[in-house]
């Protein structure tokens, strides 16, 4: 039996409460555990309103936690936030459009103050890595939504974060396109060997990506279930494997009885 | 592309000038039609009769006036359009210098405001009531200030830059005003990823909300530009300043009726100014903000 690695990311008894004791105080989330360990990738889904983004953004330390703890790589969320542990990909792209790609990527390095040579040549490695070495010198304006999405995943890998927090990152894309970069996402995933959280409220998507699905409920935001999802497969072919078909049913069955009747 | 930019360029020019010679011949027929109802024999000079009749002194003809621009003024060897050019690349300095204070003056005042919601809520009334004041009651104030308390400058003050000054202080308005908003334009998504990147206040300002504020700031620098221009006028005007159009259009004002067309002649330069100096701000708006769906006036 290998040992444990430590968690990258440990959530302890957390609660957030939205515009407390005023007139529309909301229970985003309720005492919330949850481990995620380094190399996982951890969907959360759930039916709006249960709180998922706001549990990344927690992570993330751009909401404060009104009770409980977030640790990543054993820090406070702030201080990793701070030592760049972290990189996060929102559902819009978000490229800057007065910046061609690859001065869109290197953004965070320039926040972090690379030399300009560095900058390139790892802006380089990262078209690479998302396919788009011909487009370095396009403007936002001029890629499609996928396209844009890829350069916003480069952006977010470009210093290498151990962790990707990805907040519904293809929920703006069209069917076609999401299961191509679900599978490029998985690909790079395993190339790359950083740890997920992915928040998404597609059933087939969170089976298809994750190793843990985490099962949230709504009002007030709490996690009905981890769902452990073995594939034998992680590449396109798996989804049409009955081992998936039968875990989409076992996390639809969990959010299910997570409705209200 | 560069081809088609060039043709869009060379109709909007074509267009203007057919624009120029529509106004002057509106302007010659309505100068004949309201001389002609003096002579009341035609049946149409009935409606004529409720409209303000003209002659000579209150609209000098076209060919007055484009021979006023060449005219030499008695006891002078030199074109009065000449002059007047002189004149107005004065009045161009003093209103670049207060373009230039104003954009300073304005974004700084724009920065300081965004950076705190109590300090805009608190500030913005100060600001927009500070554009109740007559330019006419600052001039006096800052020219006289100018002449006494300045001598602590490392560089002597002339009376042209109190004239850029009384300037400033219209230009400042819109550049801070449309900056504030601008600066406040990026998506709740867009300040997150900075904090997410752990930028400090200065990189967010200077990568990501100022580049954001430049389509607000280029509408907000052609107004002031204009501004700008008005500004060093009527602050001549009312600073007693020599040597710009001000003067030039005071001086002829008091003697229009020696020579109405050389007022005529001066406003249509100070107007030519004002296209002038709008245009140069567009142009480098076209330079400078490259983004699809952007076009250039020129």
């Amino acid at each position: 039996m290998t040992p444990q690695p430590a968690p990258a990311v440990e959530i302890r008894g957390v609660t957030k409460v939205f515009n407390p004791a005023g007139a529309n105080e909301v229970l985003a989330l309720d005492n919330i555990d949850l481990d995620v360990a380094a190399g996982d990738f951890v969907t959360l889904i759930g039916p709006s309103g249960c709180g998922k983004s706001t549990l990344l953004r927690l992570v993330a330390a751009l909401v404060e936690s009104t009770e409980g703890n977030v640790l990543v790589n054993g820090k406070t969320a702030d201080q990793a936030r701070l030592d760049r542990d972290y990189s996060m990909v929102f559902q819009r792209a978000g490229l800057f459009d007065w910046r061609n790609v690859s001065r869109n990527i290197e953004l965070p390095l320039e926040l972090m103050g690379w030399k300009a040579a560095d900058r390139h040549r790892r802006s380089a490695e990262m078209l690479e890595l998302v396919k788009l070495n011909e487009f370095a010198d396009h403007h936002p304006s001029e890629l499609s939504g996928g396209m844009a999405q890829r350069v916003a995943i480069a952006r977010a890998m470009s210093f290498r974060p151990g962790l990707l927090l990805m907040d519904e990152p293809f929920g703006a894309l069209d069917e076609m396109t999401r299961e191509h970069m679900q599978n490029e996402l998985l690909r790079i995933w395993a190339e790359t060997e950083t740890t997920v959280i992915f928040v998404t409220h597609s059933i087939s998507e969170a089976v298809f990506l994750s190793t843990t699905v985490v099962v949230m409920s709504p009002r007030p935001g709490r996690i009905a279930a981890v769902v452990d999802n073995e594939l034998d497969t992680r590449d396109d072919s798996a989804r049409d494997t009955p081992q998936f078909f039968a875990n989409v049913s076992a996390v639809r069955k969990v959010l299910r009885a997570g409705e209200p009747r | 592309m560069g081809l088609n930019r060039l043709r869009g360029s060379l109709r909007a020019v074509i267009v203007f000038s057919l624009f120029v010679v529509l106004l002057m011949a509106g302007y010659t027929g309505y100068k004949a039609f309201g001389q002609s109802v003096d002579d009341a024999q035609t049946d149409w000079a009935v409606i004529g009769s409720i409209l303000p009749r003209t002659d000579d002194l209150t609209m000098p003809s076209v060919f007055e006036i484009i021979s006023g621009i060449f005219a030499e003024p008695r006891g002078i060897n030199e074109a009065f359009g000449s002059i007047v050019v002189r004149e107005a690349a004065f009045t161009l300095r003093e209103a670049a210098v207060g373009f230039a204070v104003g954009v300073i003056v304005g974004l700084s005042i724009a920065i300081v405001l965004s950076s705190s919601r109590l300090l805009e809520r608190a500030l913005v009334p100060h600001v927009i009531a500070s554009q109740t004041i007559p330019l006419i009651a600052i001039a006096p104030i800052v020219v006289i200030w100018g002449r006494k308390n300045l001598d602590f400058l490392p560089w002597e003050w002339h009376d042209w830059m109190s004239v850029s000054l009384i300037a400033t202080y219209l230009t400042f308005f819109p550049v801070a005003i449309n900056g504030l908003r601008g600066l406040h334009s990026p998506s709740a998504e867009a300040l997150e990823l900075m904090d997410s990147y752990a930028a400090r206040r200065g990189q967010t300002l200077w990568r990501l909300r100022l580049p954001a504020s430049l389509p607000y700031l280029f509408s907000a620098f052609k107004i002031a530009a204009t501004a700008s221009v008005v500004g060093a006028i009527v602050g001549e005007i009312s600073a007693g300043v020599t040597g710009g159009l001000g003067r030039r259009i005071l001086l002829e004002a008091q003697r229009y009726t020696t020579g109405p067309e050389r007022l005529y002649v001066a406003v249509l330069f100070a107007a030519a100014l004002g296209i002038f100096v709008f245009l140069t701000i567009s142009l480098v708006e076209y330079s400078l903000v490259r983004r699809k769906g952007t076009e250039a006036v020129l």
